[in-house]
């Protein structure tokens, strides 16, 4: 068996950890009067509205319907009237289908259950429970948004013997699964649970970075609460982990915790593992036992630049625009000159405030003039830095000067296509070239033409 | 002492006439048949081996003319049509002229009329800008600026120009290889006919935005109000996903167009100023 080190093997790096809003209770966000829901919330094709305009919509309702099968169900976060659907430009500026709700009160549809009792009897079918998660909607919310339900059902002839769950949070500044491990630990475990018993492994376990042992210890208490009540919480772990990012990376994860590699291009289940995220056991959690589809997350509003008391963990619904979220906390802080939803490594720079929260939006980080001004780029030293951070042990060194000449079959030879754009080799180079930039855009033009090949 | 240097310079005599035989021998027995007409043609071509024929270079242009026999489907747009003519001659071949074309930029997005929203501060390149989001300017189709098309180009024809922030085609040195068409990863770039003494009438935008959404983001863009199309007397503009576009092969350069477009989207480049006393005298 290999040796088990409690964090990945490869590469890593060590940023600091400013996790400004991690006392921060979880607060719920007041809603807008309009929302814009996005029908490409989900990793795969974007669902397709059955509403129409003028149609009176509940909390909960399905407004959408996956288009083929990596796709996934949205619903309706608010109560009200449909206005438009149309192309809305979405963080990035690039134009996708949008539902515009008017919001009039908050009616829930029937059948959610909306009490806080803890339901921790789970039912019998397998089917069921991958049922009710495909017709809640629920995605991966650890980043990915890739839908929960084909996950959990892996394909013929592969079977995985280990559900590894993600609590890792190894991003900087980002603290929302923190707040949800802390604060609804015993729910989480319900959601695990489930996702173990439909995957029908013996071993769970759930890695948390031994920078919060606050969760670690709120998650032990609930785990032990909850295994008197029978066979089905048994055989779960909490495993505190190493802090090192990008921990949370499926591939580092299940290295960190079993030792196993995935190959080049597989799949975790090619090494016997499920990772699934806490945000995200969470939401099964809701939507197999209370009935309520994934409409809501959490998301930490955080940045140097913002009081103490402006810092937040706010429930969100999908569809609110982040110019309200930013009202909602005070304001644009004096000095931000960048907002980025998610973390500062793998979070996406926005573009357009107008743009809406989506299933898996994790943060609204406000970052200063100091934290993102580019130093001038100077030549390579070749000092191998870069080599010793990336934690899929590629050379982005080597990947930058083929791509610097499109050498598209050398660039796949030294597997570009498993890079996992973690940012590691950007942060590590200290003639601050723009690795990841360079490399992102050869990864998109290799992945096209592997893509374009006939199958076998 | 003198008998060093004449053993010397027999030996090297010997030696040179022996090498000299077995290197003709290995010559003509070895020899690879080539069709002389190959490097006839390579002479002839610019020599360039830009790729803007759609070959690898220059000799590979060559062989294929050569193996196709005609050249119906080759042109170098480098040496244009005097080139092929030559080339039509060692093939015993005449050759149809075609007209010549040019790289035409189809933005005029510049920072007054499409002000910026954001500022990107990422790497300088278009493709890389473009992957990452719809650009720093309200309009998601136009030129991004990074000036990949200036580093695509061989021939020096293109540079950014400083105050619109947007690529300038040198219509002396632009050879229509399409270099920069391919660079451009939103396709603003377009090869078009380079017209009689170089006047053209073009639709310098590619936003297919609904018309208030792309005047919003720019002043200059087209609105797809298809009044051009209305003042065509040659059906040479056709109005689809609300951005017009004329056929250059049907445009007969009136101008009705350009003087019709309520946003001067429309340009007409080179035509002859008129001078303002003579006019009435209808000069040029």
């Amino acid at each position: 068996m290999a040796q088990i080190r409690n964090t990945f093997t490869i590469g890593g790096i060590h940023p600091a950890d400013c996790k400004l809003s991690k006392d921060c209770a979880i607060e719920v966000l007041p809603l807008p009067e309009k929302v814009y829901v996005s029908m490409a919330q989900h990793l795969g094709a974007p669902a397709t509205p059955i509403v129409a305009v003028g149609d009176s919509v509940k909390v909960g309702q399905v407004i959408a319907q996956p288009t083929g099968f990596i796709s996934a169900f949205v619903h309706s976060p608010v109560s009200g009237t449909v206005k438009s659907i149309g192309p809305r430009p979405d963080l990035a500026g690039n134009k996708v289908n949008h539902i515009e709700i008017e919001v009039e009160g908050d009616e829930w549809a029937e059948g959610i259950d909306l009490s806080s009792e803890l339901v921790s009897t789970l039912p019998e079918d397998n089917a069921v429970i991958v049922e009710r998660i495909k017709a809640a909607g629920v995605v991966g919310l650890g980043g990915a948004t890739f839908p929960t339900h084909v996950k959990l059902c892996p394909p013929p002839g592969k079977t995985a013997d280990i559900l590894i769950i993600n609590g890792s949070e190894c991003e900087p500044y980002l603290t929302s699964d923190y707040r949800i491990m802390l604060e609804r630990s015993s729910e989480i475990l319900v959601g695990v649970a489930l996702m173990k018993k439909v995957l029908g492994v013996k071993q769970c376990v759930i890695g948390v970075e031994d920078n919060k042992p606050r969760a670690i210890e709120s998650l032990n208490e609930s785990l032990s609460a909850l295994q008197t009540l029978g066979e089905a919480y048994q055989g779960i772990e909490i495993r505190p982990l190493l802090k090192k990012y990008p921990q949370g990376g499926e591939k580092q994860l299940i290295d960190a915790v079993t030792g196993r590699q995935v190959p080049s291009m597989g799949l975790p289940i090619d090494a016997g593992a499920v990772v699934q995220n806490v945000g995200t056991a969470l939401a099964v959690y809701e939507a197999v036992q209370k009935n309520k589809p994934l409409i809501s997350n959490v998301l930490s509003v955080t940045g140097d630049c913002l009081p103490e008391s402006c810092q937040h963990n706010y429930q969100y619904r999908i569809g609110i625009p982040y110019r309200h979220i930013i009202e909602c906390a005070g304001g644009m802080p004096e000095g931000a000159v960048k907002v980025i939803s998610g973390g500062p490594m793998m979070g996406k720079a926005i573009a357009n405030l107008d743009a809406t929260t989506q299933k898996g939006t994790s943060a609204v980080l406000f970052l200063t003039e100091e934290q993102t001004r580019r130093k001038s780029e100077s030549a390579c030293i070749r000092c191998g830095r870069c080599l010793d951070a990336c934690p899929m042990g590629l050379e982005p060194y080597l990947l930058k000067k083929l791509a610097d000449v499109s050498d598209y079959a050398a660039l796949e030879e030294n597997a570009i296509q498993d890079c996992i754009e973690c940012g590691c080799c950007l942060y590590s180079c200290p003639a601050y070239i723009p690795l990841l930039d360079i490399i992102r855009g050869a990864k998109a033009d290799v992945m096209k033409i592997i893509k374009s090949r006939p199958r076998e | 002492m003198s008998s060093t240097i004449i053993w010397t310079v027999v030996l090297v005599t010997v030696l040179g006439t022996l090498l000299a035989m077995i290197l003709y021998v290995v010559a003509s027995k070895f020899k690879v048949e080539e069709d002389a007409r190959i490097d006839e043609i390579e002479s002839r071509l610019p020599g360039a081996n830009c790729g803007g024929c759609g070959y690898a270079g220059c000799r590979a242009f060559a062989q294929s003319c050569v193996e196709k026999g005609n050249l119906d489907s080759n042109y170098c747009p480098v040496g244009g049509n005097e080139v092929m003519k030559k080339v039509g001659e060692v093939l015993g071949i005449s050759v149809v002229a075609k007209a010549p074309m040019v790289a035409v930029v189809r933005c005029q997005g510049s920072c007054q009329l499409r002000p910026k929203i954001n500022v990107y501060d990422g790497k300088l390149s278009c493709r890389v800008k473009s992957a990452l989001y719809s650009g720093d300017t309200g309009c998601s189709w136009g030129c991004v600026g990074c000036g990949d098309c200036v580093s695509a180009c061989q021939f020096g024809a293109l540079s950014m120009n400083e105050q619109t922030g947007l690529p300038e085609v040198d219509e002396s040195k632009c050879t229509a290889c399409g270099a920069c068409v391919k660079a451009c990863p939103k396709s603003v770039i377009e090869l078009r006919n380079k017209g009689p003494r170089s006047i053209r009438v073009y639709v310098a935008c590619i936003n297919q935005e609904k018309g208030a959404v792309a005047r919003k983001a720019c002043q200059a863009a087209c609105i797809g109000c298809g009044k051009c199309a209305k003042e065509c007397t040659h059906e040479a503009i056709n109005v689809a996903n609300n951005l017009a576009y004329i056929d250059f092969t049907k445009c007969k350069l009136c101008k009705k167009c350009v003087e019709a477009c309520p946003t001067g989207a429309i340009q007409a480049v080179n035509f002859p100023v008129k001078p303002v006393k003579k006019e009435e005298n209808g000069t040029n």
